[in-house]
């Protein structure tokens, strides 16, 4: 018979594996910081460099907004490593960033396409990720897009900054864990619009939605129908009407006789260009309905865009998540800087994209590494200043963000060529604020096996 | 009432657009035998035509824009208003009806230069082939169009004394609430003026009578000793400045972008097919016939029965006459029979 050793552990063997085991348990986390590093997807370790993913529309309908997006995270890849005038590095606050790159590596960046379409921005993002090594995703111009590729970076375990999305969806049921949005939301819009409209047109309307037929489009006819719903307006009809529709006079000529006396435009980018410049073309603003004079709403206006409609967007009422022309300090610096650069004020799509950039950096200055879940523990529940906007919040429940949101008027004596938008009310943050457990979903878990 | 005349109107203005592409199209299949799919971008190349227009009457001096106090920006200056003061300012304000003088001759040669270059080495190969290639052209001209003009619609003001809307209500006796846009009634009046135009000259002149008898019979009217090849060439620049300028015309309802032509492409072959291949009175008649009925389907009386029909009655029309009518409205025996 052969000599054959048991499998197992002797007693003594057992006592030094839980002596051993104890000792680590006792040991301080700051002595095994960054034990977690390998653990991660595209961890920089020893490159000297951090690179950044900037997935922007630079195609389609949206690539002179995205082209805006693009300008605005190389001045923030410019500020961070301690290029130019600091931008709102200055004034962010409170703030771990100096200028001297994110924990000691240089920013880079790697560029991606998302044409405004789910599928192509799913693939730039999954070939930056996977190719060119980002650690951090950011940008965008759609709710669709935004939803997509937040709904990969949870998969892939990659950060996403959100850029310009508006639908209640990408922080309400389509929110995600490694998911973060800046920009405001239907819901905000809606609450910030109300007051407004109530002031400007009474409490006696009724109103006729026309809606640009995708994630978007729906939250954001839901949100504004609520809001001027509780003020006492009726509406009269709502339709969806197909993106792109380009033509929208078969969209329009209903409203004449349908005895709404306001139209809201639940579109943006070229349809609403094109629906806005239409509905004046018919002389729905020289009408009178009911006894009043026949209004115009876009709920989201953007001032990139609005130059594409021309003197259409004059007298008409909307919100902003941003304008160049605000006085805080951060806004003043940022816009400086953006305007020296490039020679025009930045979009508010130039601004959400800036501000969220320095907002990952400063995450990772604070967790003191890259590793995502610790980058996510920093942004949940963050409160700053000092980057336009007000005291803002990064609610940790739903990873949106907080912050006073502005109601605009297409300007009807514009000093400037810029000069588009006039804010008409600051809506602070608090009257925007809303139960987070409203919209549904679940963010899902802080740990993403590779 | 007044919502059945509106949205006659509105479907006679979609229509007209429809039309004039589609006569084009079937110009080009009636006398070449092509299935052209660049036809959509020759009516985006027309639109262009008006912002290039647009851009060269407002070359612009750079001054510096005191309302921007942030930074240092410049706003521009047309020459034009600094050197001749209204006159000037009047070319700007009617910059889209003046721009059919660049489009007219801009388009004869794109046409010619298309045809000879290109699709006349395509003439005895298969359709499929035609598409592909013709296809393959139309994208190569949308993309050097995004990169030199970018991809935001570029608006095109109609002149100011036509921005407004016309009282057509008090018109026809249904109350001065009926209002309708006056440039959209001047597109309508301009595409039936083409289409005449077009039908005039194949039908009373020399030169579009052996172009009828060609569409007919070529053989034979090449054994008259007539170059019946060279004026095909002709007819397809035609066809090419007949979307042009219906491109330039349309550019106040529809601020051109790139992506313009695909938009109406689809849309105008479903038109020829309904109308007849190779019938120009049947593409005509089509076009009006779909544009009016795509206005009443989008009607919410009609959609709350049909929710979602505004989106695929075109297709539905149109497969319904196929089934009665196999040729097409007015189309004839042996027109793409094989």
């Amino acid at each position: 018979m052969s000599d054959i050793k048991k499998p197992g552990m002797s007693r003594r063997g057992l006592l030094k594996a839980g002596a051993v085991g104890g000792l680590v348990a006792a040991t301080p986390s700051i002595f095994i910081k960054d034990a977690w590093a390998q653990e991660f997807r595209n961890d920089p370790k020893n490159t000297g460099e951090l690179k950044l993913g900037f997935n922007v529309p630079q195609s389609g309908p949206y690539a002179d907004e995205g082209a805006d997006e693009l300008r605005a995270y190389m001045l923030a890849v410019k500020h961070l490593n301690g290029e130019g005038d600091g931008g709102m590095l200055n004034t962010f606050k409170p703030s771990m960033l100096s200028g001297n790159g994110v924990l000691g590596k240089k920013v880079t960046y790697a560029t991606g396409d998302t044409q405004t379409k789910s599928d192509a921005a799913r693939a730039s993002a999954k070939r930056m990720i996977e190719k060119d090594g980002v650690l951090m995703v950011t940008g965008g111009s759609s709710s669709g897009v935004a939803v997509a590729v937040q709904s990969l970076c949870q998969e892939q375990g990659i950060i996403f900054m959100a850029g310009l999305t508006h639908s209640n969806d990408t922080t309400g049921k389509d929110k995600r864990r490694y998911g973060f949005r800046h920009f405001f939301n239907a819901y905000m819009s809606g609450a910030a619009l109300a007051p407004v409209l109530n002031k400007e047109y009474g409490s006696d309307r009724r109103a006729y939605h026309l809606t640009a037929d995708y994630t978007w489009g729906w939250t954001q006819e839901e949100s504004i129908k609520n809001s001027t719903e509780a003020l006492g307006w009726q509406t009269v009809n709502a339709v969806k009407t197909p993106v792109g529709a380009g033509d929208f006079s078969q969209y329009i000529t209903p409203v004449l006789n349908s005895g709404a006396d306001v139209l809201i435009l639940n579109h943006y980018g070229k349809d609403m260009i094109n629906s806005l410049s239409q509905a004046v073309q018919f002389g729905l603003r020289d009408k009178q309905v009911n006894g009043k004079n026949f209004e115009i709403v876009v709920p989201l206006f953007s001032r990139l865009m609005a130059q594409g409609a021309g003197d259409a967007i004059k007298g008409i009422l909307g919100t902003t998540n941003w304008n160049w022309s605000l006085q805080d300090e951060g806004s003043k610096a940022f816009v400086q800087s953006f305007g020296a650069e490039y020679g025009a004020p930045p979009s508010m799509a130039a601004h959400t994209c800036y501000v969220q950039t320095l907002l990952y950096a400063n995450a990772c200055e604070m967790a003191g590494t890259f590793y995502p879940p610790e980058v996510i523990k920093q942004l949940e529940g963050f409160n700053f200043d000092g980057m336009g906007n007000g005291p803002t919040l990064y609610r940790a429940e739903d990873h949106q963000c907080f912050k006073d949101v502005l109601v605009v008027r297409g300007n009807e004596n514009p000093s400037s060529q810029f000069d588009l938008l006039k804010v008409v009310d600051v809506t602070p943050r608090a009257q925007v604020e809303y139960d987070w457990t409203i919209f549904g979903g679940s963010l899902g878990p802080y740990e993403v096996k590779m | 009432m007044d919502a059945i005349f509106i949205q006659i109107l509105n479907g006679l203005d979609k229509g007209a657009a429809y039309a004039l592409i589609a006569l084009g199209l079937t110009l080009v299949f009636g006398t070449l035998g092509i299935v052209n799919f660049a036809h959509g971008a020759l009516f985006m190349l027309g639109a262009f035509c008006a912002v290039t227009f647009q851009k060269l009457v407002t070359i612009s001096a750079k001054v510096r824009d005191e309302g921007v106090t942030a930074f240092v920006a410049y706003k521009e200056q047309p020459y034009l208003e600094s050197w001749f003061g209204d006159t000037g300012r009047i070319i700007i304000d009617y910059s889209v009806p003046l721009s059919i003088m660049l489009a007219i001759p801009f388009m004869l040669l794109v046409g010619y230069v298309m045809e000879r270059g290109l699709i006349k080495h395509f003439y005895k190969r298969p359709h499929a082939e035609q598409i592909l290639v013709t296809f393959g052209l139309a994208i190569v001209i949308q993309e050097i169009i995004k990169a030199y003009f970018g991809a935001n619609p570029i608006p095109q003001p109609a002149p100011d004394i036509l921005a407004g809307s016309a009282n057509v209500g008090s018109w026809v006796g249904l109350g001065d609430n009926l209002v309708y846009p006056w440039w959209r009634l001047i597109y309508l009046c301009f595409s039936g003026l083409i289409i005449f135009a077009v039908f005039a000259f194949l039908q009373f002149t020399t030169y579009g009578m052996v172009v009828r008898a060609g569409m007919r019979d070529r053989e034979t009217v090449g054994l008259l000793g007539i170059n019946i090849e060279r004026r095909f060439t002709v007819v397809f620049a035609i066809a090419a400045v007949v979307a042009g300028v219906a491109g330039v015309m349309y550019t106040p309802i529809l601020p051109p972008d790139y992506h313009l032509g695909m938009e109406f492409l689809v849309l105008s072959f479903v038109v020829v097919v309904v109308g007849g291949m190779g019938s120009l009175g049947g593409a005509v008649m089509a076009g009006f016939l779909l544009g009016i009925v795509q206005s009443f389907a989008s009607m919410n009386e009609v959609k709350e029965i049909f929710p979602g029909i505004d989106q695929i009655i075109l297709y539905l029309v149109a497969v319904v006459i196929l089934l009665v009518l196999p040729r097409g409205l007015l189309g004839r025996a042996g027109v793409m029979d094989d």
